[in-house]
């Protein structure tokens, strides 16, 4: 098993040199110069131009900036925007825990009923039940999601006033040092309604996330439930006579779970794609929103540490996946 | 942190924020987070929202809702006879704000005018470049390395500045975000504790509101300031929602989140107009779009031509469609909300049948040219895209066959500047400092020409010596006629197609009175007060 791991691990390494060409690479290949984009319509005559590239370090080789870039994450910095000037790590550190607290709910909430949801559809197939729900995962797996968060909010913000429109907590509270998980710090805080407030403004961005990720959860579920009912070993433990509902909690789930996990595993990197418009329409001060405006701004430091980051995270999440399929699955842990 | 520190810090900041029974909120649902809060190295005007108005204040100052110049930290100013000299009398008592780490031991003063402008222009000064990258690109971009030829502290309230020409815009210059007057005392303390990027931050000023937390991309919280010089704001905190999508900011406004915010999508204005507890403020913009025609090239280098062209463009049409009615046909090059506008000049009407007849006339026949249609949207252009469109479909009718360019915005802007340029561009304008020369000598004088920035490539001795002579006096009334004759050369010599002003729209709750749009287009909170 620790082999395992460890091969596991060590994969990991050329991988993430990979990602930092990728990352280093993919922005600059974009037409658009940050120098320009800085300037506007103002503009900037060529000599400006000039020393303002040289300040920056944009005039060097490619390959120099490219190792510098490099040697620079190896002793722990991504650089600084050029933007707010401010280290990209701070920066990043700073809007992570929103889009975590953001992605966690909204994997739970997919999670959580996805499976159930798929596990049934698979048991009762062709029934009304498997029809209604495969059909609305299919509409959910389909969702515009501005549309649907902009239609949420109108719902239920606007006509019903049950949920606030966007935020992450009402602004009547404030936790300077916080750790950043508002639901954390508003428990901490021990202040009257906090924790309520938190939860309430997390409801809306949690379902418009999890959307499209419960659709694919659900739909993978029952197909994979489904194979596995019709594998030889179930039907022995159902002629042996063992109680339904053993069949299918011990034989039939366990191994339905295998492809249900990677898929979950693989929803994370869906996540990141999703939380670009959820942080958008929610104003929800996460990794998405902030990607979007420093590609669109040319920010060089800030699109290549983050993009790092992310794939960094990307590929531990996967790793997980995989040793977690060894707890379930003793033939893949021995081999 | 502990809990219990935790508490402590959470149950203060309760204190600090509700500010007890009464304290009055203005919560603004803004559209985008600041890039910082030093306004001098940034252009964006969501950051002078977030810091210059606010937390800073300039030697002089625009009087609200006006492009007209108050007195600001300098109660008053003396300029001398050949105009070369600007003498400032600072007020005296004005007192920075406190910030966490700083309480100001000394008061305004000559030595924070002369740093906030040295720091700009002179390379030894230990803040000309105090984190990588930083730049002041507004103040290399309105000239004042060229302008300002020295700074002179006569005493401890008297500044002089020493122009090495006579410039007329020079004050409404001083009044804009660059010139934000920032305290020497905090800076040189950030620069001894080795963290200088902090004023970018934190930011220390003498303005009406005191800066208190940003939360990265979600909050930005002030406080009334107790000791500012014009008296305290009427309400005790002011609130920035960062809210980056229009329809949410709009229903946070009805839901009661937020009570103002800018700018609304242009679909939402009727149900927001019909709201009956919304009131929606409007002004034109000091703003124009444009489309401006290679002059140096043929045969776009004969004004009839260039008329016939115009005239065949429906410029009402692109208002209906593309503005969506949040605009105005524009005939001049400055907006008309800006002193000396020319309202006696007639447009040129939409007419295909008689732009026919003057094409035939000048001897274009088949002719085809390009549109260049910018990628993004601005202020003064909804979408560049669809209106370049519109022109195509225009053009087609007088027999010219038009195609669509576009390029990456960054691209489009340097590409745009090269003088061998195929074809004609639209672009735009968003005023600085309210003064038409700020237009007029920055978009279509004879240096602009050389630069790029006059992307119609224009040199007209004519109009390029109206315009240099109303620079260099400081007569109103003169300049205004000097600048209304060149409107007229403008009209006849038409390098450009006026497109349009967009109108400015800022929807807010009834509740909140005192608000002034500025016609510069920045949102400021002194005055504003908000009933229960």
């Amino acid at each position: 098993m620790i082999r395992f791991i460890l091969g596991k691990i060590l994969w990991l390494i050329p991988t993430l040199v990979g990602i930092t060409i990728v990352a280093f690479g993919f922005v600059r290949v974009l037409p658009g110069d940050p120098v320009l984009l800085m300037a506007g319509e103002r503009g900037l005559t060529p000599e400006r131009h000039a020393e303002l590239t040289h300040q920056l370090g944009f005039d060097r080789p490619i390959w120099e900036q490219y190792f510098d870039f490099l040697w620079k994450v190896l002793h722990g910095n991504l650089g600084d925007s050029l933007v707010t000037h401010k280290p990209v790590l701070n920066e990043f550190l700073a809007l992570f825990p929103a889009t975590v607290e953001l992605g966690l709910c909204a994997m739970v909430l997919a999670v959580a009923i996805g499976v159930p949801v798929g596990v049934m559809a698979a048991i009762k197939r062709g029934s009304w039940f498997d029809q209604a729900t495969m059909t609305t995962a299919l509409v959910g797996y389909s969702m515009p999601i501005f549309w649907w968060g902009l239609l949420l909010i109108i719902l239920f913000s606007g006509i019903l006033k049950w949920t606030p429109v966007s935020g992450r907590i009402s602004l009547m509270y404030y936790f300077p040092n916080g750790s950043g998980f508002m639901i954390w710090d508003a428990l901490m805080s021990g202040q009257k309604g906090a924790l309520t407030s938190a939860l309430s403004h997390l409801i809306l961005p949690s379902v418009v996330l999890a959307t499209i990720p419960l659709a694919v959860i659900a739909r993978q579920t029952r197909s994979a439930m489904l194979e596995v009912l019709g594998e030889d070993y179930v039907r022995t433990a159902r002629a042996k006579g063992m109680p339904p509902r053993r069949v299918i909690g011990i034989h039939a789930l366990r191994n339905a779970m295998i492809p249900v996990i990677t898929t979950i595993g693989l929803q994370v990197g869906m996540l990141m794609a999703g939380a670009i418009l959820t942080e958008t329409i929610f104003s929800w001060p996460g990794i998405g929103k902030w990607m979007v405006d420093s590609i669109s701004r040319r920010d060089y430091p800030s699109v290549q540490g983050g993009l790092l980051m992310i794939a960094a995270i990307v590929m531990v999440v996967n790793l997980i996946v995989d040793l977690l399929y060894g707890l379930i699955n003793p033939r893949i842990r021995h081999r | 942190m502990t809990i219990r520190s935790m508490l402590l810090a959470g149950a203060a900041a309760v204190l600090m924020t509700a500010g007890g029974a009464g304290a009055k909120t203005l919560v603004y649902c803004s559209e985008a987070s600041p890039e910082g809060f030093d306004p001098a190295p940034y252009t964006s005007g969501t950051t002078f929202d977030a810091s210059s108005h606010p937390v800073y204040d300039q030697l002089v100052e625009f009087k609200p809702g006006t492009t007209e110049i108050e007195p600001g930290l300098a109660e008053s100013w003396d300029v001398s006879e050949d105009g070369l000299t600007y003498t400032f009398h600072l007020r005296q008592g004005v007192k920075f704000h406190s910030v966490d780490g700083f309480s100001p031991t000394r008061d305004f003063n000559a030595d924070d005018v002369i740093f906030s402008f040295d720091r700009q222009g002179n390379k030894d000064n230990p803040y000309y470049e105090y984190a990588p990258g930083v730049s002041y690109e507004y103040y290399a971009g309105m000239d004042m390395p060229t302008i300002i030829k020295s700074i002179e502290k006569v005493d401890d309230y008297t500044v002089k500045f020493t122009l090495s020409e006579p410039n007329a815009p020079f004050l409404a210059d001083m009044a804009m975000d660059f010139a934000s007057i920032i305290s020497k005392e905090y800076a040189d303390k950030l620069a001894a504790e080795d963290r200088k990027a902090d004023i970018n931050n934190v930011p220390v000023g003498t303005g009406p509101f005191e800066f208190v937390a940003y939360q990265k991309d979600a909050v930005i919280r002030y406080k009334a300031n107790p000791d500012y010089f014009k008296g305290k704001a009427p309400i005790d905190d002011l609130i920035f929602a960062i809210t980056p999508d229009p329809a949410v900011r709009m229903q946070k406004l009805q839901a009661g989140e937020c009570q103002i915010m800018p700018y609304p999508a242009p679909a939402d204005l009727e149900a927001l107009k019909s709201d009956p507890n919304i009131t929606v403020g409007e002004q034109p913009g000091l703003n124009v779009a444009y489309f401006a025609y290679n002059t140096t090239q043929k045969p776009f280098d004969d004004p009839k031509v260039r008329k016939a062209l115009n005239m065949s463009i429906n410029k009402q049409a692109i208002i209906d469609a593309v503005f969506q009615g949040a605009g105005q046909v524009a005939k001049n090059p400055i907006p008309p909300t800006m002193w000396s506008y020319n309202d006696a000049i007639q447009d040129d009407p939409y007419d295909p049948e008689a732009a026919k007849k003057m094409l035939d006339e000048a001897g274009v026949k088949d002719l085809e040219m390009n549109i260049w249609a910018m990628p993004v949207q601005r202020p003064y252009m909804p979408n560049a895209r669809r209106t370049a469109e519109l022109m195509q479909a225009d053009l087609a009718k007088v027999g010219v066959k038009a195609n669509i360019v576009s390029y990456e915005w960054g691209e489009y802007l340097s590409k745009s500047k090269d003088p061998n340029r195929d074809g004609a561009v639209i672009l735009g304008w968003t005023g600085d400092n309210g003064d038409p020369d700020n237009f007029l000598a920055v978009l279509l004088g004879c240096s602009a020409a050389e630069s790029g920035a006059n992307r119609a490539f224009w040199c007209d001795k004519d109009f390029d010596d109206l315009i240099t002579k109303a620079r260099q006096t400081s007569d109103m009334a003169e300049r205004t006629k000097l600048y209304e004759q060149a409107q007229v050369v403008f009209k006849e010599q038409a390098p450009w197609d006026t497109i349009a002003h967009s109108t400015v729209f800022m929807p807010m709750s009834n509740k909140v009175t005192g608000y002034v749009m500025s016609p510069l287009g920045g949102h400021d909170f002194y005055g504003v007060d908000i009933s229960e």
